[in-house]
């Protein structure tokens, strides 16, 4: 289906980001296996800190979302966590989430898996769930903490961080869905085995044909139905694995950077993987004006886009700041040279 | 720590939630049943809202058998801004940045794995108060 929309106008009334606070620069991993003489993707990408995992990462953003939303915790009718970095491989992380805020014990709870769509795809489930009439209010996290094989060209931007969103009824939103496409297919691009430690990628196959494919069809097709054109629209935030390609899935549509500019974070923190066009929306979010539309794009790999239209609303101004905003996570850094990331990421034990 | 132990405390662990005394308002935390000001019953749970100061802090070289990853780190006495004193471990600090009365924040951490097979164990911690800065 082109365009999908729920029985009941449904938004988001809260979100919520988290970056963690460390940062490596590209030039440490250039250093280590390049002898500095690689083309460096990003600048830096955001490292996680050795007490921190997919769950309190995903606690932290869903507390953010919940300041801001303003609701009792104890209404949500789900909490669901898409990640590729869940610390556990059977005990639900949205368990745990869900009792660390206090929306047990009433509420579904489920973990997704679709690479760097499972946090849109449980997205699109909480929009469905509250939709429906099923639950008053959904929780849906995309978070990571992003595994890169060393000296693989994913070290530079394998990070950390991700978003969390809380879809209520329409009335109640910063943000009304005015509609979403989502479009999937059997794609040999990148993978992990159970128990691999690290990912396999088949190399430029990641672009073309798996993240170009995907992500522009699925924007053509939503913005068509939605009868928009890039110009109608104010910010686009595609899945960003590194910069080259979210720039030229906007060139392709017709955005122009400025369009793109304020969701574009891959630079300063690297591929948050599922919480990757999250953390862009998040951004975007902070800055948007009432009135304002967003295009919000994800792709994970496997491989599949979820495209959706948001349309901020006049709530946005006294709820923005209700908890950190994105651009405060992005600027708290502490820079770490390789030894200190190799640590942290349990590269290195003693 | 067990999993009977590690279910019991959750509600305490993961989000601070301590009790308020019906008899004389104080909050308490750990929660212990009955109120140390006024000796009354004190069981309705009160999640305190995870602001405070650093009161004392020692830094931690010898780390206790299955903390040694962290190590070094600092555990703290931090004042709660509803009134007790709450012992836990400071995160996302420099060393040099750590003061008595420096204002911080709880957030929920992992605290250890129980080795590669085990349960892994969250709770609390408290990091500087995170700066504002956008807007």
């Amino acid at each position: 289906m082109a365009v999908m929309r729920p029985t009941l106008e449904v938004g988001i009334i809260g979100y919520g980001a988290y970056v963690p606070r460390y940062r490596l620069p590209a030039s440490e991993v250039n250093r280590i296996w390049h002898d500095g003489e690689d083309a460096e993707p990003i600048t830096e990408k955001a490292v996680p800190g050795p007490d921190e995992d997919t769950v309190t990462m995903s606690i932290e953003a869903a507390r953010n979302a919940l300041a801001r939303a303003a609701v009792d915790p104890a209404d949500l009718g789900a909490v669901w966590v898409g990640s590729e970095s869940h610390p556990y491989a059977v005990k639900p992380t949205s368990a745990i989430v869900a009792e660390a805020i206090g929306a047990v014990p009433l509420a579904l709870g489920a973990d997704w898996q679709f690479a760097c769509k499972a946090g849109t795809e449980a997205l699109q489930a909480a929009v469905a769930l509250v939709g429906s009439g099923m639950g008053r209010y959904a929780l849906a996290i995309g978070m990571d903490t992003a595994q890169g094989r060393p000296g693989d060209a994913l070290e530079y931007t394998a990070a950390a961080g991700g978003a969390g969103y809380i879809v209520g009824a329409g009335d109640e939103s910063v943000a009304l869905l005015e509609g979403s496409s989502s479009r999937i297919s059997d794609m040999p691009d990148f993978w992990r085995r159970p128990g691999a430690p690290y990912p396999e990628h088949a190399g430029r196959f990641t672009g073309d044909p798996a993240y170009f494919e995907h992500v522009e069809a699925a924007s053509w097709g939503l913005m068509q139905a939605l009868g928009y054109g890039a110009s109608d629209l104010d910010y686009a935030v595609f899945h960003q694995p590194n910069r080259r390609f979210p720039q030229r899935a906007a060139l392709d549509l017709g955005f122009t950077r400025e369009q793109i500019a304020p969701g574009m974070l891959v630079d300063r923190i690297g591929n948050a993987y599922a919480g990757s066009s999250l953390l862009g929306l998040s951004a975007v979010l902070d800055v948007a004006r009432p009135g304002q539309r967003i295009l919000h794009v994800s792709f994970g790999s496997g491989a599949g886009s979820d495209a959706f239209v948001w349309h901020v609303t006049e709530r946005i101004t006294a709820r923005r700041d209700a908890a950190p905003r994105t651009e405060d996570y992005v600027r708290r850094r502490k820079e770490i040279d390789y030894a200190t990331y190799a640590r942290y990421r349990g590269k290195l034990q003693r | 720590m067990s999993g009977p132990s590690q279910w019991r405390r959750r509600q305490q662990r993961l989000s601070l939630t301590g009790e308020i005394c019906p008899q004389c308002s104080a909050r308490l935390f750990p929660p212990r049943d009955v109120c140390p000001h006024c000796g009354g019953p004190a069981r309705i749970p009160y999640a305190l809202g995870g602001r405070g100061t650093v009161y004392s802090f020692s830094r931690i070289m010898s780390a206790p058998e299955g903390y040694e990853a962290g190590a070094p780190y600092y555990v703290a006495l931090v004042a709660l801004d509803e009134g007790p004193l709450v012992t836990a471990q400071l995160t996302d600090v420099d060393p040099e940045a750590v003061s008595i009365g420096m204002p911080v924040e709880m957030v929920t951490r992992l605290m250890k794995r129980d080795g590669d097979r085990g349960l892994i164990d969250y709770s609390f911690k408290f990091r500087p108060v995170l700066e504002r800065m956008a807007g």
